[in-house]
């Protein structure tokens, strides 16, 4: 893996792979949905959207037609604390993807025209995926406001519509202006390339996007609960009960070694069919349908900055009552700090995770998007390589501990009460 | 910066002489027991990955069949006689692996993933189940249960309502019509009926065996011998009449009060994959809706904002192939966006494609098979598909031969043969009240009972 950076701040990753004829790459930018701005729910990603609708050199569609005409698809998405845009093509196309990154970050094309059509686009996205069907903002949109107080965590990172019907064009030539610098992305290449070819196809054309300067990124930290906190709310489409819960864990990149246990602690519990919560609550209680427990409202453990949070969720049967399977879960955990793992259970859990960490990263876009937001977030793209060995570091007492800590009075909870017919 | 940018700056770079499809050293053995076993190598990643595709069609419409098979898939991992489910899963997480199981109309399929390292354990294991699953009765309710829920929540999902309707409409007496049980059906399900079809259909004649990832070829087939050769006994799937024809005639509509999304699908014909208008059928239903680049994406999203996720593709299955056009769309505009689905269908019918038009989706189109084939996951995939037609990945490369010698006037003769709106059958899952009157403004409208 070679690194470099340009003289106008852009971050470089190069990782060649030459065992299949194709190539990835993938660009990062360091804002996300907590730092859109108050009265702008849903911007990043509406922004993102926009990023498609042509560019310095290239009218609307031509991204799309250039990268498919290559015989590449491509794609972005907004998360928390970054945005992705990518591309995955045969390897002879690597020269035209690297331009058309380019031609977007010198500068998207803003007109009202493009940005009212992207408007009508997100509102039928959030329709398809939250409005149209059951549990579709569960947790994820409804989860944070229990658990936060402050607008970049909390808010609704999809967007009301009243928001996304009132971005200008302005608003979005501002959010570019600031956060679309050289200086606060990444750009990673995968697959099949020369490295030293590719570094030279990146500086001719990435070289002269102008130098900005990477904003300043704020806190967004919050302190943890000191009591529990609880919500609840119809959804009209939902035949079955279901909850979540959330309990803040440390800082993923300030405090990774402290981090780290939760995420295997996550797997531990939810993980399969031989996982302690999947045992306790589906195979042996019969109190849940589906469990599970993952990081942060993406489920992204590598990929979120502070403040995130460690989720459990779970479907009920019809008529299911929430607080004893949230008393369950507790004994679970307590039962884990208490008595420890069972022999092999820290070493099975961590060498599945590591199987789908690698497994991720047979894709080239995979591997390309990996290392991106690591060298974003943890200035280190190379990490990636090594995050199953720190796995692999993580001791039963760290777990224990990290079990210990999810205790009732830290959580937040957020219950969906079926508004559905059925038999609830 | 500002909307001000000038445009037209610099010139695209060209592409590089395009990349040799290059396949993947394999190694295949049909075992005495029938079983055929495919190995392949890729070794970007210390991982297997593995698909056991078993035939399970049932020959006609059989309510009780599909409630006995799906639950069969949910519990087939359930426990043999030395391993309970923990012990299963547990013994497959120490080796970076986990195992799945599904149905469909075509096939029971078995799908998993482990470290390279594990592969014979997961074999062992894959061996166990196959010739021990004995569906503890614990297990099963647990799992019946479960399954009643998921169908509970199924039957709020548009995309769900929309494909029943769908099926219900294209394939009419045919088993095809009906792929989801009912929940009646499952809640009578017993342990016994779940040994007994067991014992009736999981057998190794016409089974595949699909193994992809970093080891040699030749010695995992040896693997999968030794860990499966002693399964055995007489099953396969029952041989399927072909699908009807399909009929044009009055939009279907089911109705979902206050649907904000209609979901609006068309069904065309098609033919299968070693069918000689196979690969101008993908260029042509490529050219329509097929990518992101297509016709109708960039109308009814990119030009009008009608929906979000349009597309459309051919859906091969072993009695037959059919193109779906699928799109939800806001339920003020279900009118408006059939008549530009028509206009889009109709166009690609009666005009023949652009020239630059076809060359883009010939090169989507070979890009993609570069791009299915760079994965392990992917690999597993296209075999598996493959394997259900009778075809091994060497069928990609004459595909490939095809998609470079289809003509304009070959798409243009498979458009009209295949894409005719007048061929197609019309679904659309939404707010009745709302939208029937702009429907029969297009066309005759019949309800679904329900």
């Amino acid at each position: 893996m070679d690194r470099l950076t340009l003289p106008n701040g852009l971050r470089v990753v190069l990782a060649p792979d030459r065992s299949a004829p194709v190539v990835g790459v993938a660009v990062v930018y360091d804002v996300g949905i907590r730092s859109e701005p108050e009265g702008r729910t849903g911007f990043a990603h509406l922004f993102e959207h926009l990023m498609f609708q042509g560019s310095e050199s290239l009218e609307k569609l031509e991204h799309f037609r250039y990268v498919q005409g290559s015989g590449g698809n491509m794609n972005g998405s907004t998360h928390l604390d970054y945005t992705d845009y990518f591309e995955m093509l045969p390897s002879n196309a690597l020269e035209r993807a690297l331009f058309l990154e380019a031609d977007r970050m010198r500068g998207p094309r803003l007109t009202e025209e493009n940005l009212r059509n992207q408007v009508d686009v997100v509102k039928e996205e959030i329709r398809v995926n939250v409005l149209n069907r059951p549990y579709g903002a569960f947790p994820w949109l409804t989860l944070p406001p229990i658990l936060f107080d402050t607008y970049p965590n909390a808010h609704d990172g999809y967007g009301s519509f009243t928001d996304l019907e009132s971005a200008t064009v302005a608003d979005a030539a501002d959010f570019f202006e600031k956060y679309y610098a050289a200086g606060n992305a990444v750009l990673t290449l995968a697959g099949d390339f020369d490295a030293d070819q590719a570094a030279k196809l990146v500086e001719r054309h990435f070289s002269d996007v102008p130098p900005r300067p990477a904003p300043v990124r704020p806190s967004f930290a919050e302190p943890d609960l000191t009591g529990e906190r609880r919500d609840s709310y119809t959804d009209r489409l939902a035949p079955l009960p279901a909850f979540a819960a959330a309990w803040r864990v440390p800082d993923p990149i300030g405090e990774l070694a402290g981090y780290l246990p939760y995420v295997v602690l996550a797997e531990v519990l939810t993980d399969g069919d031989a996982s302690r919560l999947v045992r306790r609550l589906i195979l042996t209680d019969r109190t849940v349908t589906t469990v599970g427990g993952y990081i942060g409202v993406m489920g992204e453990p590598f990929g979120v900055r502070d403040p995130t949070f460690l989720v459990l969720q779970a479907h009920l049967p019809p008529g299911g009552a929430t607080d004893p399977v949230l008393t369950a879960m507790h004994e679970e955990c307590d039962r884990i700090a208490q008595n420890g793992l069972e022999s092999g259970e820290l070493d099975r859990t961590v060498a599945r995770m590591a199987a789908q960490l690698l497994r991720d990263s047979d894709a080239v876009i995979g591997r390309c998007l990996r290392m991106a937001v690591l060298e974003l977030q943890h200035g280190d793209g190379g990490l990636a390589a090594s995050i199953p060995s720190l796995l692999e570091s993580v001791t039963e007492e760290q777990v224990r501990a990290a079990a210990a800590a999810i205790v009732a009075p830290r959580r937040a909870v957020i219950e969906v009460i079926p508004g559905a017919g059925g038999s609830a | 910066m500002s909307q001000s940018v000038q445009t037209g700056l610099r010139a695209v770079p060209p592409l590089e002489p395009n990349r040799e499809l290059i396949l993947p050293q394999q190694a295949e053995r049909t075992l005495p027991n029938g079983l055929t076993v495919i190995a392949i190598e890729r070794r970007s990643v210390p991982l297997v990955e593995l698909r056991l595709r078993i035939p399970f069609s049932r020959s006609i419409i059989d309510p009780r069949f599909l409630a006995t098979s799906s639950l069969l898939s949910q519990t087939i991992l359930s426990g043999t006689p030395t391993m309970s489910t923990v012990e299963i899963a547990a013994a497959l997480q120490t080796v970076g692996g986990a195992l799945s199981a599904g149905v469909d109309a075509d096939r029971l399929l078995l799908s998993g993933n482990g470290l390279n390292n594990g592969l014979e354990r997961i074999l062992e294991i894959v061996g166990d189940v196959l010739t021990g699953a004995n569906y503890p009765e614990e297990e099963v309710t647990t799992e019946r249960a479960r399954l009643i829920d998921r169908l509970q929540v199924a039957l709020t999902q548009p995309g769900h309502l929309a494909r029943v309707a769908m099926l219900k409409r294209v394939y009419g007496q045919h088993t095809y019509a009906m792929q989801t049980p009912e929940i009646g059906d499952v809640s009578e399900v017993s342990r016994d009926e779940l040994v007994a079809l067991h014992a009736a259909r999981v057998h190794p004649a016409g089974a595949v065996l699909v193994l992809v990832g970093d080891f040699e070829a030749d010695r995992v087939l040896d693997a999968a011998e030794a860990a499966l050769g002693s399964w055995d006994g007489a099953g396969g799937g029952e041989e399927l009449p072909p699908i009807p024809p399909l009929v044009g005639g009055p939009v279907t509509l089911a109705n979902r009060p206050d649907s904000v999304q209609s979901s609006l699908r068309v069904v065309l014909p098609a033919v299968n994959r070693t069918h000689p208008d196979h690969a101008a059928l993908q260029l042509a239903n490529l050219i329509f809706g097929g990518y992101f680049s297509s016709r109708w994406v960039l109308n009814i999203r990119e030009d009008k904002g009608y929906t979000y996720g349009p597309h459309s593709f051919v859906d091969h299955a072993v009695a037959g192939s059919v193109v779906i056009a699928a799109a939800e769309v806001a339920t003020e505009v279900t009118g408006p966006a059939l008549l530009e689905t028509w206009y889009e269908l109709g166009r690609i019918a009666t005009v023949p494609p652009e020239e630059d038009e076809l060359e883009q989706a010939r090169q989507y189109a070979l890009g993609s098979l570069l791009l299915g084939m760079s994965t392990q996951a992917g690999l597993a995939g296209l075999a598996t598909a493959y394997a259900g037609s009778g075809l091994r990945l060497d069928f990609l490369a004459e595909h490939a031969i095809r998609l470079a010698a289809a003509s304009r006037e070959d798409v243009a003769s498979v458009g009209a043969r295949y894409l005719a709106p007048a061929k197609g059958a019309v679904v659309i899952l939404g707010d009745g009240d709302v939208i029937e009157p702009s429907l029969s403004a297009l066309s005759s409208v019949e309800r679904t009972s329900g």
